[in-house]
């Protein structure tokens, strides 16, 4: 019955707007004040060279229901003007439902189109045609708890760690104090794309790069796994399933997490950030993006991409970058996105974010990702058993995806 | 006139929140909702073809069926046993029949979360254990484990309104019939099956209906405890109809599912109406 309720949803009140301009609405995932509040300045300055945009509202939807309740809204007539999206922007791109974006974006004066890297749009892009901006390319980096491993007698080199390295010191760190040796944020033995960190460093992939074949049963796939469940079961460096452990609350030594997520350090204990571990491919780095697009079912096109359009010029972009590592080559030096970050150096962020940019691979990301996501969880779940056989599992993980691989 | 009016407000609840949302879901039943675009297609009833073809639909109604099995079995049983112990003159019987309906004014949210922290690896549950020196399981993660733990915490939480209901029933037995039966040398096995059972059975029924769509219906617990894992022991039909639905935007073949839950609740309350005769006690 709650589905048949879907289709009693509202629109944006005609009414009201027509009492005098436009009422706009972006669908966001964070609510962090700050960032929010960073948003709304930017509307306002928007707001006051364009009067007839009576309002910009920044609706923020909580990140483990975002597209589910975004589809919901769309499908209940309610849609936003403008979404930030990440993995379901394959499917609005094929879907049609968004608007397209190169001629504006290069027909606006002093927005310098030729200013975004080339390898950052790829993502949000069909034939040439750009449907998002892509306004956050946060690379995934290794957070070091300092304080722990120095409780643990151990340190770290100069040098590229690897994997083995560091499930051997995360190992260390487990048995001396009882915590956690290195988590992968937001993986949980329930989100196992975030493991798209961790197997390009065997050379693995989910599926091939036009995305219709299949690669998790592959033998670099079940080489990246079988390390994964040494980690648990042999060095004991990574927490198993159904056991929680928060590095930013100081419960793990290392974690893999985006570099915008350093605003969570808030100074507990000592870090450091480095490029992702080394694995037997050698080395590799790998981003997680996230897009802001106009839909095609908002009722006012014109004004969302305009508004756009400002949101992302090369001024506003520059704010943004205090959060979001932005698209923009000329913004993209350690000095200047240090000027604006405070949680990390001009070193940091230059080997964390910059050196990073160049060849990295993103997310495992497809149409239908949340079914994608359901049937390979579904299926690795046997994995994580201590006597698993891997391969067999990573068999059965290909069987489940590949009709969904179209 | 009057009578119409009196029953207007219920009428009209029932006509809104009832009889359209069923209506509108039968039609997407038969349509594909491109929920992106808004684009409805007729698709001539392959909704329901691919009900019969869902490779993962009889392990969907499995898993339904040992769960809506389980908490309907305990929460009769362990409610009417709950209610014959609370229904003696006891000193402090108030407070334990406080104690047992607590959790039903519980949101079931977080009812639900502070038993996934309980039952995790390194929870409460296996931290009791330990000191006893046993190794418990890792309860959510293995097949049958998650779905006894399912089970277990929704029947703690719900098992009090039945307490309430039964308690209220055994209250009105009357007294006379228990003496009677005492001054004819009936034990306390046959005082039950011969006076107790067959004068509360109508409450029984009531509560055998709402429990059976209780059951059916219990969604939080799945989604909050274990998502339909590990693998889809715990994938209940309601859950797998959230997740067509909302998550993977199938909201036409979500509909049909929506509908084939329907019809179960439909059958199985009608067939219990039916089977009253054979055992409620005061009907023909």
């Amino acid at each position: 019955m709650v589905l048949a309720l879907v289709a009693c949803g509202g629109g944006s009140s005609p009414a009201a707007e027509s009492a005098g301009g436009v009422d706009l609405r972006m669908t966001v995932w964070t609510s962090n004040k700050d960032q929010l509040a960073l948003f709304d300045s930017i509307a306002a300055a928007y707001r006051a060279e364009h009067p007839d945009v009576r309002r910009i509202t920044f609706d923020s939807l909580p990140f483990a229901d975002y597209n589910s309740t975004l589809t919901t809204q769309l499908a209940g007539g309610n849609s936003p003007d403008l979404a930030w999206m990440g993995d379901i922007s394959h499917d609005l791109i094929a879907a049609k439902a968004l608007a397209p974006l190169t001629e504006k974006l290069k027909g606006t004066a002093g927005w310098e189109y030729g200013d975004l890297v080339d390898s950052v749009t790829a993502e949000f892009s069909r034939d040439g045609e750009l449907y998002a901006y892509p306004f956050s390319n946060s690379p995934f980096a290794l957070y070091v708890n300092n304080d722990l491993l120095a409780k643990a007698g151990q340190t770290v080199g100069k040098g590229d760690l690897s994997w083995q390295q560091v499930s051997k010191i995360g190992g260390a760190v487990n048995a001396k104090t009882g915590k956690a040796g290195f988590v992968i944020r937001d993986f949980d033995y329930s989100g196992w794309n975030m493991l798209g960190t961790v197997w390009p460093g065997w050379g693995a992939s989910a599926w091939n790069e036009d995305g219709t074949q299949c690669g998790m049963n592959s033998d670099q796939m079940v080489s990246a796994f079988q390390f994964l469940h040494d980690a648990i079961y042999v060095d004991k460096s990574m927490p198993g399933p159904g056991v929680k452990a928060d590095f930013f609350a100081g419960d793990a030594a290392f974690t893999v997490a985006q570099v915008s997520r350093a605003t969570l350090l808030d100074g507990a204990f000592k870090y450091s950030v480095y490029p992702l571990p080394t694995g037997p491919s050698g080395k590799y780095s790998v981003i997680g993006q996230a897009g802001v697009g106009v839909l095609k079912s908002s009722k006012h096109v014109p004004q969302a991409t305009d508004f756009l359009a400002y949101l992302t010029n090369p001024a506003n972009a520059a704010k943004l970058a205090q959060y979001f590592p932005p698209p923009r080559k000329s913004l993209l030096t350690g000095p200047k996105l240090a000027a604006v970050n405070k949680k990390l150096s001009a070193a940091q962020l230059q080997a964390a974010v910059i050196d990073q940019l160049n060849g990295a691979v993103t997310l495992p990301n497809h149409t239908k990702p949340a079914e994608i996501s359901q049937k390979g969880k579904a299926a690795l779940d046997a994995i994580w058993a201590k006597d698993a056989d891997i391969k067999s599992v990573l068999g059965k993980t290909c069987d489940a995806l590949q009709p969904l691989l179209k | 006139m009057a009578g119409y009016l009196f029953v207007a407000p219920q009428m009209l609840g029932v006509l809104l929140f009832v009889l359209l949302p069923v209506g509108l879901a039968i039609y997407y039943s038969f349509n594909t909702w491109n929920v992106f675009t808004g684009e409805m297609t007729f698709n001539g009833g392959s909704n329901y073809s691919d009900l019969v073809n869902d490779p993962q639909l009889p392990k969907v109604l499995l898993a339904t069926l040992i769960f809506s099995g389980g908490v309907v079995v305990l929460n009769l049983s362990v409610g009417l046993l709950l209610a014959v112990l609370l229904n003696r003159r006891l000193p402090g019987v108030t407070a334990f029949r406080a104690i047992f309906f607590s959790p039903v004014v519980v949101s079931v949210v977080a009812w639900t979360l502070v038993w996934g922290f309980l039952l995790q690896d390194n929870g409460g549950i296996n931290g009791l254990l330990s000191v006893v020196g046993i190794d418990g399981p890792n309860w959510l993660q293995q097949g049958p484990t998650a779905m006894v733990s399912v089970i277990f915490a929704q029947v703690v939480r719900s098992v009090g309104v039945n307490v309430v209901l039964f308690l209220a029933a055994l209250q009105g037995v009357p007294r006379e019939l228990y003496e009677a039966a005492r001054v004819d040398g009936a034990n306390s096995r046959k005082v039950f099956f011969g006076i107790t059972l067959p004068m509360i059975s109508p409450t029984l029924l009531l509560t055998g209906v709402i429990t059976v769509v209780g059951a059916l219906q219990a969604f939080a617990q799945i989604a909050v405890l274990t998502q339909g894992g590990p693998g889809v022991s715990t994938t209940v039909l309601v859950y797998y109809v959230f997740q067509q639905a909302f998550e993977f935007n199938n909201i036409g073949y979500g509909s049909t599912l929506a509908l084939m839950l329907l019809s179960f609740v439909l059958v199985l309350t009608i067939l219990q109406w039916q089977l009253r005769r054979k055992w409620v006690f005061h009907e023909e």
